[in-house]
């Protein structure tokens, strides 16, 4: 086994991971506020990739500039997901029930971008998307560089949002206990429908990042919807830590078996990680012990 | 003695079977032994399509490709003077899916015939699931050894079988001369029906040239990060890399982690992918796709004529360009062609008479060439051929013996030039 090529998936899955974690926090952050199981979060990513792509092929805007423009839109799209369809959900299937009413939502835009941007495959292209730095004998990417240092800034935005802002503790308000937050004044409903949009939101940045590293079309949501509940699962539904966790660990895990035993074994193992990290603590690693009710 | 409750739900569970049997049986009689439809009636075609999920690029193709031949018989007076009527239902990629359209297609909508899906991995179940009806299943993308392996007599493959679609690929490499042959290969595939079974014939043929393997790998189908699985390819330094690809995602992703890792190997093939046209120029960029090389067993310049007037019409239909239109049109095109001629030939629509005609060694002249087919199903009549991007045109490279084929593009020019 070759060390070298070890320390290269071990900063290739940091850097991977980093990004997967950024797109499964705004899922977390949804369970965690409204119990909703949002299945959407993947096909709402691949929205973000292909806003990012749109704005790049057609007006030349690049990719990382034209989050300034696809966080706020996505950002609206997911007030309007929520005031729509989520809102509706109530009493006690309410979890389960999101499930079913977010596939469908999902289904919507997928049909729709497959009308507007076609089947067929496409990638984001700018000159750092497929150029590379050299350090100690090892090729970085520069875009998973960039990748990582955006997600980084984000989820610190997000972190600082949630611990040093009053519309923060009103969120982890209502992550603790919502009939509670409620009792002491704090709109839930507002709360809800801001930490929704904002969860959609940062799917736009984990969407421009998989875009320019993978080629792509609306059906690429699949593979990403079960790869994005797995991180929140291992991290703790609800968890934003577990989330960012989670998502390194299971890219490392995979690109450090790939490459020290065989790719066969890459998926599994992760899977395996999983099942025995659940045996030990069946809320996640991050989880709280206690379920929600509310 | 039988309790009440215990008695009728037995009752229930009996009628339910009984039910389910007589249905079937209703279906496989109508199936496979009317034979007629009434006049002024049109004839139904159930088909299954990945519209949407990963093969549905593929699965459009393939729905061009059936309509482009539909609306051609319907021209020339439909099948035994009965308008073909095509019944399309998607699948969604899935391999559950698939049996439950086809299942519908027949014991509900009564389909009269039946055409296959998209990919080895879907065709399987539907013809298993097909079979069980009495109906023959005429297929296009369905040539993988598990395919023909499943004991099926209902299904006909009008493609050349996977396993011989890398033979000129690995021909042309073992003949370079001592000098120009690359000395180390590697092998990477996903556990795909398609890719796999292509991957060992390719390295049996170049390990006898004396090339040796220095990575060999299989990977889940699952996998959406090929950084690692590329690093590791490129660890090996090996000069030639043979990629079992089912589409462009995996190529692309293997391509840039290439570019990326600074690793120029003399030579890429990949079994699927690069053969999409446009789709993949898109993806990789021009510059990029340079010298990659790709199988088929058909390409839209091919001098056949019944190929050279599907290309006319479905350029005029569809746009683009002949060189674009995909392979995946042409093999949808042929299904059309090869049970229109069983239905001729047999004069009716009985499947067990079109499963016995075409079992019967009948030669059948297509777009994709001439099919014949084995007791399995297997056309070995199809050509393959090797394509290659030479400066943003697809070009048949071999077989070299081809006079169409021109010069390989060897070694490969370095990333983005």
């Amino acid at each position: 086994m070759n060390s070298s090529a070890l320390i290269h998936a071990l900063i290739d899955g940091v850097l991977t991971g980093s990004v997967y974690a950024l797109m499964a926090t705004g899922l977390t952050l949804i369970f965690g506020v409204m119990d909703i199981i949002n299945i959407a979060q993947g096909i709402l990513v691949i929205l973000g990739a292909y806003l990012s792509y749109a704005l790049s092929v057609h007006w030349g805007i690049d990719p990382f500039v034209g989050l300034l423009i696809t966080i706020p839109t996505l950002f609206v799209v997911g007030i309007v997901i929520e005031w729509a369809f989520i809102r509706r959900l109530k009493g006690p299937e309410k979890t389960a029930m999101s499930i079913l009413v977010t596939y469908a939502v999902s289904l919507l835009i997928e049909g729709a971008l497959n009308m507007i941007f076609t089947v067929n495959n496409v990638q984001i292209q700018t000159w750092y998307v497929n150029r590379s730095f050299e350090i100690f004998g090892i090729w970085i990417p520069y875009i998973y560089v960039f990748g990582f240092i955006l997600a980084a800034v984000l989820l610190s935005a997000l972190y600082y949002i949630l611990y040093r802002t009053r519309f923060g503790a009103s969120v982890r308000a209502s992550l603790a206990d919502q009939t509670a937050a409620a009792l002491v004044g704090i709109d839930v409903r507002r709360v809800s429908t801001i930490c929704f949009g904002i969860g959609v939101a940062v799917t736009a940045a984990g969407g421009m990042i998989y875009g320019a590293t993978n080629a792509f079309n609306a059906s690429s949501s699949y593979d990403l919807i079960s790869r994005l509940l797995i991180i929140i699962v291992l991290g703790g539904m609800g968890s934003l830590g577990g989330a960012l966790v989670a998502g390194m660990a299971m890219v490392t895990i995979e690109d450090i078996v790939a490459v020290a035993w065989s790719p066969v074994w890459s998926t599994m193992s992760f899977f395996l990680v999983l099942v025995l990290v659940l045996l030990v603590r069946p809320q996640g690693l991050f989880g709280k012990q206690s379920a929600r009710t509310a | 003695m039988i309790k009440r409750g215990k008695f009728f739900r037995a009752l229930g569970v009996t009628s339910v079977a009984a039910s389910s049997m007589l249905m079937m049986a209703t279906a496989t009689t109508s199936g496979a032994s009317s034979g007629t439809i009434a006049k002024g009636k049109p004839v139904t075609i159930g088909v299954s399509l990945s519209l949407s999920g990963d093969f549905s690029g593929d699965g459009l193709a393939f729905k061009q490709g059936y309509e482009l031949w539909a609306a051609d018989v319907n021209k020339q007076g439909g099948l035994l003077g009965h308008k073909v009527k095509l019944d399309i239902v998607s699948d969604a990629s899935s391999p559950t899916q698939v049996v439950t359209n086809y299942q519908k297609l027949i014991s509900s909508d009564h389909v009269n015939l039946t055409f296959g899906p998209f990919s080895s991995l879907l065709t399987l179940p539907a013809a298993k699931a097909v079979s069980r009806y009495g109906y023959a299943m005429v297929e296009g993308a369905g040539g993988a050894p598990s395919v023909f392996q499943a004991g099926l007599t209902n299904v006909f493959d009008v493609e050349l079988p996977v396993i011989g679609w890398m033979l000129p690929y690995a021909h042309w490499m073992a003949s370079l001369p001592k000098s120009q042959r690359p000395k180390t290969a590697a092998y990477v595939t996903s556990n795909d029906p398609f890719t796999q079974p292509q991957i060992p014939v390719v390295e049996k043929i170049l390990k006898k040239a004396g090339i040796k393997t220095v990575y060999n790998s299989v990977f889940p189908a699952e996998v959406t990060d090929f950084t690692a699985i590329a690093d590791a390819v490129a660890a090996s330094k090996a000069q030639a890399v043979i990629i079992g690809s089912n589409g462009i995602p995996i190529i692309s992703g293997f391509m840039q982690a290439f570019e990326q890792a600074h690793y120029n190997p003399k030579n890429i093939v990949a079994t699927g992918g690069p053969d999409q046209g446009s789709q993949f120029i898109k993806a990789v960029g021009v510059k990029n796709a340079n010298g990659i090389m790709v199988p088929d067993t058909w390409y839209g310049l091919s001098s056949n004529p019944q190929s050279k007037k599907m290309v006319a019409e479905y350029v005029k239909q569809y746009g683009g360009t002949p060189s674009g239109v995909s392979a995946d049109v042409a093999e949808a095109y042929a299904v059309g062609q090869v049970m229109a001629n069983a239905v001729k030939a047999t004069k009716g629509f009985d499947n067990s008479k079109i499963i016995k005609y075409l079992h019967s060694g009948v030669t059948i002249k297509s777009v994709l060439g001439t099919e014949k087919f084995n007791k399995l199903g297997e056309s070995f009549s199809a050509t393959a051929f090797t394509f290659q991007w030479q400066n943003g045109k697809f070009l048949q490279v071999n077989p070299t013996s081809d006079p169409n084929s021109v010069k390989v593009l060897y070694p490969k020019p370095v990333w983005g030039k």
